[in-house]
């Protein structure tokens, strides 16, 4: 008995079922999925999520898959091998500037150039996304970053110290932080990447003093083992592992372990680019307040300014099939209701790089202290990556060798440049 | 197999020449066998050869020659890369014969938790490797990890066992020891176990002492075992790259690269080609290596 009625239960769900499915077959058709893939670092996962859930609230009938992929070299090849294999998704999130000009965009990229929100991007990020053949073929996703060093405000307050506007002074409150008993330096090269900010991060020290240096590099007639002012960067790195102003577990701690220290004060300076503020908000949202930020000194100090770096783009690979539902997407990502989505997640990091954008009025300090740097002339330049194609792979390696006392300033710049040439061969550089 | 065939063949070959039987299986049931070898070997074998010829983006390749082994062969890590391989190889595979000839004497002799021993000491060659990694990375942070920790209960300031350049690769092949150890107990367990207990009851009326028997019965006779053992753990060796991946990714810096790892590096850094010619580079010198070797083997067991 029992049985039989389960059974005829189990019928009348079945048919119910399958009579629900072709009712709503219809609608199902209409819905395209968008298949989209991001970096799994946790502050672009979070904005992804949020961009998702305000895109599809105002495009019913377009949904969006996120897939994630690690970062760093690895991600870069994932990324190139499902673009040749045909495998990429419907939109992917990659870095703009040298990075960008390794995955063929001519080839692979969706031309954007006649979108109409194109109109809002400014110029100085079109410039990044732009393949050799003249035409855009990305949208920005994220805030401008600047390259330089975040510090501790309590320790500054502490111990009376202000803001370093040459290397003579940084060094100076280095000494006097290590006299207090605290680490001067963070440094992280469990995370290898984020060792080489000493030499990328003084890219505007380096063009301040030889300001043809981006363009004879790309030509093959600069280098920076024969460019004293270019070499400062390893040579800075080098010092400060002599100093001994490292926290102890430099070799071993992770970029997350970095942005912590710097905020609860375990170290006083992280050079870092400024996106890691949202880090600082997912990992110690209550110490937020207690970084600030500032540019890394040169020699001069009234030659101050900042390194810059554009933050990445959205691209479409020319395989995918859901073309004009993607578009729409990447209109959104360049929109104030796009910039608005990331602030809601991620918190304000930095100037968005869509006309009209605006940030709240309460940014945490360390976003304050890099805005200035925007609002003047002269007191920015973009990271070397963004105005040369050639950026070499090994030089993470590189600055962890120098950052560690492994391999001297002037071995490390002599074999980076070896690095850069093979940079060059392989993106078939004229002159190499 | 063979050899009986042949022993039973030989009458009848007194009498008629032998004609060569034609198979009872039809030649087309060779080909899933071939199809399968030609798309999974001989067509990558083939294509990384032409691939080592050329810079190669994956979108297209550029001819160039013999440049990518020039450059190859020049990269400044590549030496220090042959080097730390060798030491890996070498230094895990004496280890693993040593330790594990010590622990199969131990374990096949009558010990209390015998069973137990055993299969604790076996236990980490199931474990996947990634996993092992990833563990002793923890284990081996420089100040929190729980080896560190633990010295600076004895009053010992430990090193940066995976950060300082001098003990990072020793630390990783430690690990690959103690990982792999079991195997290696495990041979040499089956070939102590062979040798017949004649040989030490004989020895024994004869007076010998527990050293005597083991530097005159068990160590000549268990020497299969050690070939094994040797050929084993130095072809593993030599191709090592999971575990010195997942512990200190050829760092800090360059210091712990493996042949394996710069050749990954290369292809992380999308020099397609340049990475293609260091695995035919690879392929070669495994194979210099390793065909003598196991010519030099095959007759040795022939003897045995």
């Amino acid at each position: 008995m029992t049985l039989r009625t389960t059974r005829r239960v189990l019928i009348a769900t079945a048919a119910g079922l399958a009579l629900t499915t072709a009712l709503s077959a219809p609608a199902y058709a209409e819905d395209v999925t968008l298949s989209y893939l991001v970096d799994n670092a946790p502050s672009t996962v979070a904005v992804a999520e949020q961009m998702i859930k305000d895109f599809e609230a105002a495009n019913p009938g377009i949904k969006i898959e996120l897939e994630t992929r690690p970062g760093g070299g690895d991600g870069d090849n994932i990324v190139k091998t499902r673009l040749a294999t045909g495998e990429m998704t419907d939109v992917f999130l990659y870095n703009s500037g040298s990075l960008f000009q390794a995955i063929n965009p001519t080839q692979n990229l969706v031309d954007l150039s006649g979108e109409p929100w194109q109109a809002d991007v400014l110029d100085s990020f079109k410039t990044v996304v732009t393949a050799p053949d003249g035409t855009v073929r990305g949208a920005p996703i994220g805030a401008a970053m600047g390259g330089g060093i975040l510090y501790n405000i309590p320790i500054y307050k502490e111990l009376g110290l202000s803001v370093p506007k040459s290397w003579a002074e940084f060094m100076a409150n280095n000494d006097k932080i290590k006299a207090a008993g605290k680490a001067p330096v963070i440094q992280t090269f469990g995370a290898t990447w984020t060792s080489q900010l000493f030499v990328l991060g003084d890219f505007f020290n380096v063009q301040a003093s030889v300001p043809t240096f981006a363009a004879d590099y790309t030509a093959n007639k600069a280098k920076y083992a024969s460019t004293p002012a270019a070499m400062k960067g390893f040579e800075r790195q080098e010092e400060i592992f002599k100093a001994g102003d490292l926290n102890a577990d430099f070799a071993a701690a992770t970029f997350e372990e970095g942005a912590t220290k710097v905020a609860t004060g375990e170290g006083a300076h992280y050079p870092m680019l400024t996106f890691a503020v949202s880090t600082i908000q997912q990992l110690a949202p209550e110490h937020l307040n207690d970084v600030g930020f500032f540019a890394i000194p040169g020699d001069d100090a009234a030659s101050n300014g900042l390194t810059v770096w554009m933050p990445a783009g959205l691209y479409i690979p020319e395989t995918s099939k859901h073309q004009a539902e993607a578009k729409k997407f990447l209109a959104f990502a360049a929109s104030i209701a796009g910039c608005d989505s990331q602030t809601a997640a991620g918190g304000a990091t930095g100037p968005y790089l869509v006309k009209g954008c605006t940030l709240p009025k309460d940014v945490p300090p360390a976003v304050a202290d890099l805005l200035p740097y925007f609002q003047q002339d002269g007191t920015t330049a973009p990271a070397l990556e963004f105005v040369s194609p050639i950026k070499g792979p090994s030089l993470e390696q590189i600055t962890v060798e120098v950052g560690s006392g492994i391999r001297s300033a002037a071995d490390g710049a002599a074999l980076y440049d070896e690095d850069v040439k093979k940079q060059a061969q392989q993106l078939g550089l004229p002159g190499w | 197999m063979v050899a009986e065939i042949t022993r039973d063949d030989a009458p009848a070959s007194t009498r008629i020449k032998p004609v060569r039987s034609p198979s009872p299986y039809p030649s087309w049931f060779y080909l899933p066998a071939a199809i399968i070898y030609g798309v999974l070997f001989l067509f990558p074998t083939v294509a990384s050869l032409f691939f080592s010829l050329t810079r190669w983006t994956l979108f297209d390749a550029t001819f160039i020659g013999l440049g990518n082994f020039q450059q190859f062969l020049k990269e400044p890590f590549l030496l220090q890369g042959l080097v730390n391989t060798l030491i890996y190889a070498v230094l895990t595979s004496g280890l693993k014969v040593v330790i594990g000839l010590a622990l199969g004497v131990m374990l096949t002799s009558q010990i209390v938790a015998r069973g137990y021993l055993r299969a604790v000491i076996f236990f980490p060659v199931l474990v996947s490797t990634v996993g092992v990694g990833i563990t002793f990375t923890t284990l081996m942070h420089p100040t929190a990890g729980a080896i560190n920790t633990t010295l600076a209960l004895v009053g010992i300031h430990g090193p940066g066992w995976l950060t300082d350049p001098h003990f990072a690769l020793i630390s990783v092949a430690l690990v690959d020891v103690w990982k792999g150890v079991g195997l290696a107990m495990v041979i040499y367990m089956a070939g102590i176990v062979a040798i017949p207990q004649e040989f030490y009851e004989a020895a024994s009326i004869d007076g010998a002492t527990g050293w005597q028997k083991f530097g005159s019965i068990t160590l000549p006779l268990a020497m299969p075992a050690t070939i094994t053992v040797i050929i084993l753990s130095l072809i593993g060796g030599l191709r090592s790259f999971d575990l010195i991946w997942a512990m200190t990714k050829g760092g800090p810096g360059f210091t712990s690269d493996v042949i394996a790892s710069v050749i990954y590096k290369q292809y992380q850094a999308g020099f397609y080609g340049l990475s293609t010619a260091g695995n035919v580079v690879l392929f070669v010198l495994v194979a210099v290596l390793i065909v003598p070797l196991s010519a030099f083997l095959n007759r040795r067991q022939v003897e045995l």
